[in-house]
C-alpha cells in the first residue's frame, strides 16, 4: 500500500493541531494564529494533491480502486460470539480524492482571502481557530471509511458552523440564527441517527468498504434488500431514507432548508466556505458515499429504488422552490445563499435520477464558482462599508472593476452560460440525466429552475454593478457600522485612522490584493473545471466511476446531447434576457423604487419576498408547538405530579393530626379517667394499711370470730 | 484470603476522614478543608490502584472479602466489585473532591460540613461494594442521611421543604425496598446478592415466594410483581425515573453547589446501580412481564423532563430536569435488556452494547453534569446569588475562558461526537434500537429538545448584547482553570478513547449479557 494512503489521517488532523494551538494563541498574536492555520491547510492541500494523483494513477482499470486503512477504536461485547470490535478508518478513492482536493484548494483560498476580510476583528486569532477546527472535521469526513466517522465528523462540522454563525455573538440575530442552524440541522442528524444504528445492528458493521463485509458491499446490500419493514418498505429504503434525512438537513433541502439564509449573520468567508462551497454540499457528498445502498433494489423490483425517488423529487422541488424565493430577495448574500439552497436541489437531482459522477460534478463546479460569488459579494460588502442591501448599490462596475470581472465569471458560471463556464457542463448533464428518468416532471422543472437561477443572477448584478450608483447607505447600515467597529474598512484603500477623512465616507472602494487574488484563483477555476466533464470528454465521470473515458467531439454532435445542450442554452439566456430588459435597460435611480416585479404581480412578489411564510408557518407550530409543551409539561409537574406527593403528604399529616386528636381527646382522657378511679381505689384501699397495730388486732379478732361462729353454724346445720 | 481487604479499607478511609474532622474546631477552617479533601485524594489514590490491579479481562467480582457476621439470619460481611462497582467507585472517588473544592468558599460550620461529605462518600463506597442485602442498606440509608443535612443546613432560601421532601421522599423508597427484601428473605432464608441471582436467574425465586407467601389466593405471578414493585419503587425513587422524580428539582436547586454536585454525579447512580445489580438480575421475569409499562416510564422520562426543562427559569433547575433526562437513557437500555430474544449472537451484541452505554452513560453524566453545576455555582458566586436564564448575557465578552469551559461541559452534555456524551448514548442507541424499536425512536426525540435548551443557555447566558451590570464580572481565575481543568480534559479524553473505560467494563457485561440470555 502507498505511503500516503498510510498517512491520509494527516490531512485532517494537521489543521486539527492548528485549531488546537490556535485554541491556547493569546488574541493579540495575530500573526501566528494566521500563520499557522493557512500553513497548516497549505500542507493539507499538498497532500491532498498527493492522494489525487495516488488515486489517478490507479484510476481506468474498469473498476473503482478503493484503498482502506481501519484502526480499532473500542470493543463492546463478546469477541467470542460475533465480531464487535467497532472498527473506523479512512478510504482514498476518486469521490474522496475529487473532495480533498477541492475543499483544501477552496479552504486555503478563503482562509487567505480571511487575512484581508477580517483584518480588522478583535477576535482574529479565533477566527482562524474555529476555521481551522471546520477545515479538519470536513476533511475528515471527507475521507472517513465507517458511517460513524463520517457522523462525528460531520456533528462536529455542524458544531463550527455553530461557532462561526454565531461569531459576531453580541447581535442577537447572530446569536439567534447559529441557535436555529444547529437545532435545524440536529433534526435530521437525529434521523441519520437512528439510521446508522439501524443499518449497524443489520449489517454488524459501519465500514463502508472493508473486502467484502463492508456495509456498502454486495453481501451487506443483498441482505438488506431481501428484507423487509413493517411498512412493506425494503429495509435498505427505509434505512437510505433516514441517512437521506441528515443529508435534507445538512444540504438545507426543503422543508429544512430555512436555517441555511439565516446563517448569513456569519462573516462572510464563513459563508463562502462553510454555507456555500463545502460543509452544505456533505449532505450530497453524503448521498453519493452511500450511493450503492440508496440505489440497492430488490431483483425484479420497481425501476427506480424508493429511495432515489425521494432524493429526486426533494431535489427538485428545492431546486425551484428556493431559486423563485431568490428572485425578490434585496440582500445580496441572502440571494446567493436562496441559491445555493437551489444549487444543492439541482445536485440532488443529478444524484437522484444520474448517479454519483452527475451529482458529484455539480458539486465540485459549484463550490467554486459559489465560493467565488461569496467572496465577490464579500469584497462588495467590504467595499461598500457593511452595505448587504443590493438595491443601495450599483454602478460598482466602475469603482470595483476587478471584482466586477470575477463576480461577472461566477455569475455566468452559476447561470450556466454556454461552453467555456463550468456551470454550464454541470448543469446540462444533470438535464440531460432527468431527461431519461422515469417521469418527466422533474426534467421541466429543472429547466424551470435554470431560468430562473439565470434570472436572479441578472437581477443582482444589475442592481450591484451596472446602472448608477445608489450610494446612499441605509440607516440599518449607518447602525451596525458604529456598533461594530470591528467589522469595519479594509487596509488597502482606507489608511486605517486619519485617512476617513481626507476620503468620501460613504465612497465604495476596491478590496486589498489578498482578497481579489482569491478571487481571481478561484474564477480561473470556475471557467477551468469546465474542460473536464463535457460529453466530448466526460473524464471527470470516468475517473468517479473508475470505468475508462470514452468520449470525442462526435459526442457533442449527437442529436440527443446538442438538442438538450441548445435547450439548456436558450433557457439561459431567456433568463439572462428577461433580467436584462426588466432591471439592466432601465436605470434606477432612486433605492426604494419597488421592483419591477412588484409593479408587475405585488401579491407573488410579497409571497416570494416572505419566503412562502414558511418561517412563519414554523413559528406558528413547530415552535410554539415546543413552547406550550415544554409550559404543559412544566404545568403537569408542578401540579398533578407535585400535587398528588403533596396530596399524600397532606394526607399523610391528617391522618396524624387524626391520630393526636384521638389521643388527645379520646385515648388521653380516658387513660386520665382510668388513672383517676385507680387513684380513688387506691386511696380507699389505703385506709386498710394504716399501719396502726390495735386496728390490725382488731380486725383479726372480728374475723376469727366470725369464722368460728360460721363453723359453728356449720356444724349445727349438718 | 490473604489479599489485603482493600475495600473495607477503601469505606474506612472517609469514615475516619470524617471523625476526625468532625473534632476539630469551627474556627479551623483550613485545616477541615485540607484535611478533607486529603482523605478524599487518599480514596481516589486508593481507587486508582484498585483500577490498576483489577483484572480487565475476567467480569467476575473482584477483591472479595467475606465473613460470617450473623449466620442464623445468613447475615455476611461480604463485599467485592465487578467492572460495574469499579466504575462507579471511581465515579465516586472523582466526583467527591471536585464537590469538595466547589465548596471551599462555604464558611458556616465548615468541618461538620466536610465531615459529612466524607460521610457520605463512605455511604457511597459501601454501597458500590457490598453485596450482602444487610450491611448494603445500612449504607444505602447512610448516604441517605448526611445528604439531608448537607440542603438542610447549608441549603438555599427554600431548603428546609426541600430537604424534608428530598428525605421523606427517598424514605419511602427505601422503605418499600426493605420491605420487599424481607419478603424475598422470609421465602428463601438469604440475604446473598449473587445467591438471590442464581434463584431469580432459574426461576427458582417466582415459585419460592409463592410457597411460602402464599397470600389469599393470589398465585405466583401477581406476588412476585409486588414484591417486585417494592424493591423497584426504591431505586426508581433514586434515579428517579418519572412520575418519582418530583423531589428532584428543587432538592438539586436548594442545595449548595457542592452537594447537588455528589446528588446528580453520584446519588443518582446510586438508583441505576441498585437496577444493575439487583433488580435486573433477581427479578428478570417480572420485569419483562412489564416491559411495556417500564418502557414508557422511560420514554416519558426523556422527553417530558427535556421539554420541562426548556420551560425553567432557573439554571439549576434546567440542568435538574436534563439529569432526569440523561438518566432516562440508561433506563432505557436497562429495560431493553428485559426483553427476551434468545440466544442469537445479534441480540447478544445489542445488549452488550446497551449495557456498556448504559455504563458509560452513567460515569459520563456523573462527570458532566457534576461539572456544569460547578459552573452555575461560580457563576451563582459572581452575580451575588442570581441564577436565573434571563439574569446574564453577553457574558462571553467578559468572561471567555468561562464560556469556552462552560460550553465544552455543555456541549458535552449535548452528545457531541469528541466529547465524553456521546460514545455512551450511542452505544445504548445502538443496542436499545433493535430490541425495542419504537421506544428507541421516540426517545431520540429526547436529544434533540436537549439541544434546543442547552442551545437556549448559550444564547440567553453568554451570547447577545453584554448586559452592563455585569460589565465587571471576572473571567476564571488561573486557580479556577488548573483546578477545573482536570474534568475538561476527561471529558475530551473519554470522547476520544472510550476503550479506557470500556475495556475495564466489557468482561463484566459480556458476564452479564450471558447470563441472562433467555
Amino acid at each position: 500500500m502507498d505511503w500516503i494512503v498510510q498517512w491520509l489521517w494527516l490531512i485532517p488532523v494537521l489543521p486539527l493541531v492548528a485549531a488546537a494551538l490556535g485554541a491556547v494563541v493569546k488574541q493579540r498574536q495575530r500573526r501566528l494564529a494566521a500563520f499557522l492555520a493557512i500553513s497548516s491547510m497549505a500542507l493539507a492541500l499538498t497532500l491532498s494533491c498527493v492522494a489525487f494523483v495516488n488515486a489517478l494513477q490507479h484510476s481506468g482499470q474498469g473498476s473503482v480502486v478503493r484503498q482502506t486503512v481501519d484502526f480499532f477504536w473500542f470493543q463492546f461485547g463478546d469477541t467470542q460470539m460475533s465480531d464487535t470490535a467497532l472498527r473506523l478508518g479512512w478510504v482514498l478513492d476518486p469521490l474522496a480524492a475529487v473532495m480533498l482536493v477541492m475543499v483544501s484548494l477552496v479552504g486555503l483560498l478563503i482562509f487567505i482571502y480571511s487575512l484581508g476580510y477580517m483584518a480588522h476583528d478583535e477576535n482574529f486569532a479565533r477566527f482562524f481557530c474555529f476555521l481551522s477546527l471546520f477545515a479538519s472535521a470536513m476533511l475528515g469526513l471527507v475521507i472517513a471509511n465507517s458511517l460513524l466517522l463520517l457522523f462525528i465528523c460531520w456533528e462536529i462540522v455542524g458544531l463550527t458552523s455553530y461557532l462561526l454563525i454565531g461569531f459576531w455573538y453580541h447581535k442577537p440575530s447572530a446569536a439567534a440564527a447559529a441557535k436555529k442552524a444547529f437545532i435545524t440541522t440536529r433534526l435530521g442528524d437525529l434521523a441519520l441517527l437512528l439510521g446508522i444504528v439501524w443499518l449497524y445492528s443489520q449489517t454488524g458493521t459501519l465500514l463502508f468498504y472493508d473486502g467484502g463485509h463492508g456495509c456498502l458491499e454486495q453481501s451487506a446490500l443483498a441482505k438488506l434488500v431481501a428484507q423487509t419493514t413493517g411498512l412493506g418498505m425494503g429495509v435498505s429504503t427505509g434505512i437510505g431514507l433516514l441517512i437521506f434525512c441528515g443529508a435534507i438537513g445538512k444540504s438545507g433541502q426543503v422543508p429544512l432548508h430555512v436555517w441555511l439564509p439565516d446563517a448569513m449573520e456569519g462573516p462572510t468567508p464563513v459563508s463562502a466556505l462553510i454555507h456555500a462551497a463545502t460543509m452544505v454540499a456533505a449532505g450530497v457528498f453524503l448521498v453519493a458515499r452511500v450511493y450503492p445502498l440508496m440505489a440497492a433494489h430488490p431483483v425484479g423490483g420497481a425501476a427506480v429504488p424508493g429511495a432515489l425517488q425521494v432524493v429526486t423529487w426533494v431535489g427538485v422541488i428545492t431546486a425551484v422552490f428556493a431559486a423563485s424565493i431568490a428572485v425578490a430577495q434585496t440582500d445580496i448574500k441572502r440571494i446567493l445563499a436562496y441559491s445555493t439552497v437551489s444549487q444543492l436541489g439541482f445536485m440532488m437531482l443529478g444524484l437522484g435520477t444520474g448517479g454519483v459522477a452527475v451529482g458529484m460534478f455539480h458539486l465540485i463546479t459549484h463550490a467554486f464558482f459559489k465560493a467565488l460569488l461569496f467572496l465577490g459579494a464579500g469584497s462588495v460588502i467590504h467595499g461598500c462599508r457593511d452595505e448587504q442591501d443590493i438595491r443601495r448599490m450599483g454602478g460598482l462596475r466602475k469603482l470595483m472593476p476587478l471584482t466586477f470581472a470575477t463576480y461577472a465569471v461566477g455569475m455566468l458560471a452559476l447561470s450556466g452560460f454556454p461552453l467555456i463556464f463550468s456551470g454550464f457542463w454541470s448543469k446540462d448533464e444533470i438535464l440531460h440525466a432527468a431527461h431519461g428518468w422515469s417521469t418527466p416532471a422533474p426534467f421541466y422543472l429543472g429547466c424551470c429552475g435554470a431560468l430562473l437561477t439565470a434570472f436572479y443572477m441578472t437581477r443582482q448584478v444589475c442592481y450591484v454593478f451596472l446602472g448608477e450608483s445608489k450610494a446612499g447607505v441605509s440607516p440599518a447600515a449607518e447602525a451596525r457600522a458604529a456598533h461594530a467597529p470591528q467589522i469595519s474598512l479594509s487596509v488597502g484603500a482606507l489608511p486605517p485612522d486619519g485617512g476617513q477623512a481626507g476620503c468620501l465616507p460613504h465612497s465604495p472602494h476596491e478590496s486589498p490584493p489578498v482578497m481579489i487574488i482569491p478571487l481571481f484563483v478561484l474564477a480561473a477555476f470556475s471557467m477551468l473545471l469546465s474542460f473536464i466533464g463535457t460529453p466530448a470528454w466526460p473524464w471527470f465521470q470516468g475517473f468517479l466511476s473508475g470505468g475508462s473515458t470514452t468520449g470525442g467531439l462526435g459526442k457533442l454532435l449527437d442529436p440527443q446531447v446538442l438538442g438538450l445542450m441548445v435547450l439548456s442554452s436558450v433557457v439561459v439566456f431567456s433568463g439572462l434576457g428577461l433580467g436584462w430588459w426588466l432591471y439592466g435597460r432601465p436605470s434606477m435611480r432612486n433605492a426604494d423604487q419597488p421592483d419591477a416585479l412588484e409593479r408587475f404581480q405585488p401579491d407573488i412578489f410579497a409571497l416570494l419576498k416572505r419566503k412562502y411564510y414558511v418561517d412563519e408557518i414554523y413559528e406558528g407550530s413547530v415552535i410554539r408547538f415546543n413552547t406550550w409543551g415544554a409550559r404543559v409539561c412544566d404545568w403537569l409537574d408542578f401540579w398533578v405530579w407535585n400535587g398528588v406527593v403533596q396530596l399524600l403528604s397532606l394526607l399523610v399529616v391528617g391522618c396524624a393530626w387524626l391520630n393526636r386528636s384521638f389521643d388527645e381527646y379520646v385515648v388521653n382522657p380516658g387513660f386520665d379517667e382510668g388513672c383517676r378511679r385507680l387513684t380513688k381505689g387506691g386511696a380507699l384501699m389505703s385506709r386498710f394499711q394504716s399501719g396502726r397495730v390495735q386496728t390490725y388486732l382488731r380486725i383479726v379478732g372480728v374475723a376469727l370470730t366470725v369464722l368460728v361462729l360460721f363453723l359453728i353454724w356449720g356444724c349445727t346445720a349438718s | 484470603m490473604n489479599a489485603p481487604p482493600l475495600l473495607t479499607l477503601l469505606t474506612f478511609i472517609p469514615a475516619v476522614g470524617a471523625l476526625a474532622v468532625i473534632g476539630l474546631a469551627q474556627e479551623q477552617k483550613r485545616l477541615a478543608r485540607w484535611l478533607s479533601l486529603g482523605c478524599s485524594l487518599l480514596a481516589l489514590g486508593l481507587t486508582l490502584v484498585l483500577w490498576h490491579y483489577f483484572d480487565s479481562a475476567s467480569g467476575d467480582l473482584q477483591f472479595q472479602e467475606r465473613h460470617s457476621w450473623v449466620p442464623t439470619l445468613g447475615v455476611e460481611y461480604r463485599v467485592g466489585v465487578d467492572g460495574l462497582g469499579l466504575l462507579m467507585l471511581l465515579l465516586s472517588a472523582v466526583v467527591v473532591p471536585m464537590a469538595m473544592l466547589a465548596s471551599w468558599n462555604i464558611e458556616e460550620r465548615v468541618p461538620i460540613y466536610f465531615a459529612l461529605v466524607l460521610f457520605l462518600q463512605a455511604g457511597l463506597f459501601g454501597t458500590f461494594t457490598a453485596l450482602n442485602f444487610f450491611h448494603w442498606f445500612i449504607f444505602w440509608e447512610l448516604s441517605l442521611i448526611p445528604a439531608f443535612f448537607l440542603i438542610k443546613l447549608w441549603g438555599g432560601p427554600l431548603r428546609s421543604s426541600a430537604a424534608t421532601q428530598f428525605f421523606l421522599y427517598t424514605m419511602a423508597g427505601s422503605v418499600a425496598l426493605l420491605l420487599a427484601f424481607l419478603a424475598i428473605y422470609l421465602s428463601t432464608g438469604k440475604f446473598d446478592f449473587t445467591e438471590l441471582a442464581d434463584m431469580g436467574r432459574n426461576g427458582t425465586l417466582t415459585s419460592a415466594l409463592s410457597a411460602e407467601l402464599g397470600w389469599r389466593s393470589l398465585n405466583s405471578r401477581p406476588l412476585s410483581l409486588i414484591i417486585f414493585s417494592g424493591a423497584f419503587l426504591g431505586f426508581a425513587v433514586k434515579v428517579p425515573l418519572f412520575p418519582f422524580h418530583t423531589w428532584l428539582p428543587p432538592a438539586y436547586a436548594e442545595a449548595p453547589t457542592g452537594t447537588t454536585m455528589l446528588l446528580t454525579g453520584v446519588m443518582s447512580k446510586m438508583g441505576v446501580y441498585g437496577f444493575l445489580r439487583i433488580l435486573l438480575p433477581i427479578f428478570p421475569e417480572q420485569m419483562h412481564w412489564i416491559l411495556t409499562p417500564l418502557l414508557w416510564l422511560a420514554v416519558i422520562s426523556i422527553v417530558f423532563s427535556a421539554s420541562a426543562a426548556f420551560a425553567q427559569r432557573d439554571l439549576k433547575r434546567v440542568l435538574a430536569y436534563s439529569s432526569i433526562n440523561h438518566l432516562g437513557y440508561c433506563l432505557l437500555g436497562i429495560f431493553a435488556l428485559a426483553k427476551f430474544t434468545g440466544i442469537d449472537a445479534a441480540s447478544a451484541t445489542a445488549k452488550s452494547a446497551a449495557l456498556n452505554g448504559v455504563f458509560l452513560q452513567m460515569f459520563n453524566h456523573g462527570l458532566t453534569a457534576s461539572a456544569l453545576f460547578w459552573f452555575v455555582g461560580l457563576l451563582e458566586q459572581r452575580s451575588g446569588g442570581l441564577r436565573g436564564l434571563d439574569d446574564f448575557g453577553g457574558l462571553r465578552k467578559v468572561m471567555p475562558a468561562f464560556c469556552g469551559m462552560m460550553g465544552v461541559a455543555l456541549f458535552s452534555s449535548l452528545g457531541l461526537p469528541g466529547l465524553n456524551g456521546f460514545v455512551g448514548e450511542f452505544l445504548v442507541f445502538r443496542g436499545a434500537f433493535p430490541l425495542v424499536t419504537w421506544a428507541t425512536a421516540l426517545s431520540t426525540l429526547g436529544l434533540l429538545l436537549t439541544a434546543v435548551f442547552i442551545l437556549t443557555i448559550l444564547q440567553r447566558v453568554f451570547h447577545g448584547p453584554l448586559n452592563q451590570a455585569w460589565s465587571k464580572m471576572p473571567d476564571l481565575t488561573l486557580k479556577e482553570r488548573l483546578i477545573l481543568l482536570p474534568a475538561i480534559a476527561l471529558m475530551f479524553v473519554l470522547g476520544i478513547y472510550p476503550q479506557l473505560v470500556l475495556g475495564v467494563i466489557n468482561s463484566t457485561v459480556v458476564q452479564m449479557v450471558r447470563e441472562r440470555t433467555f
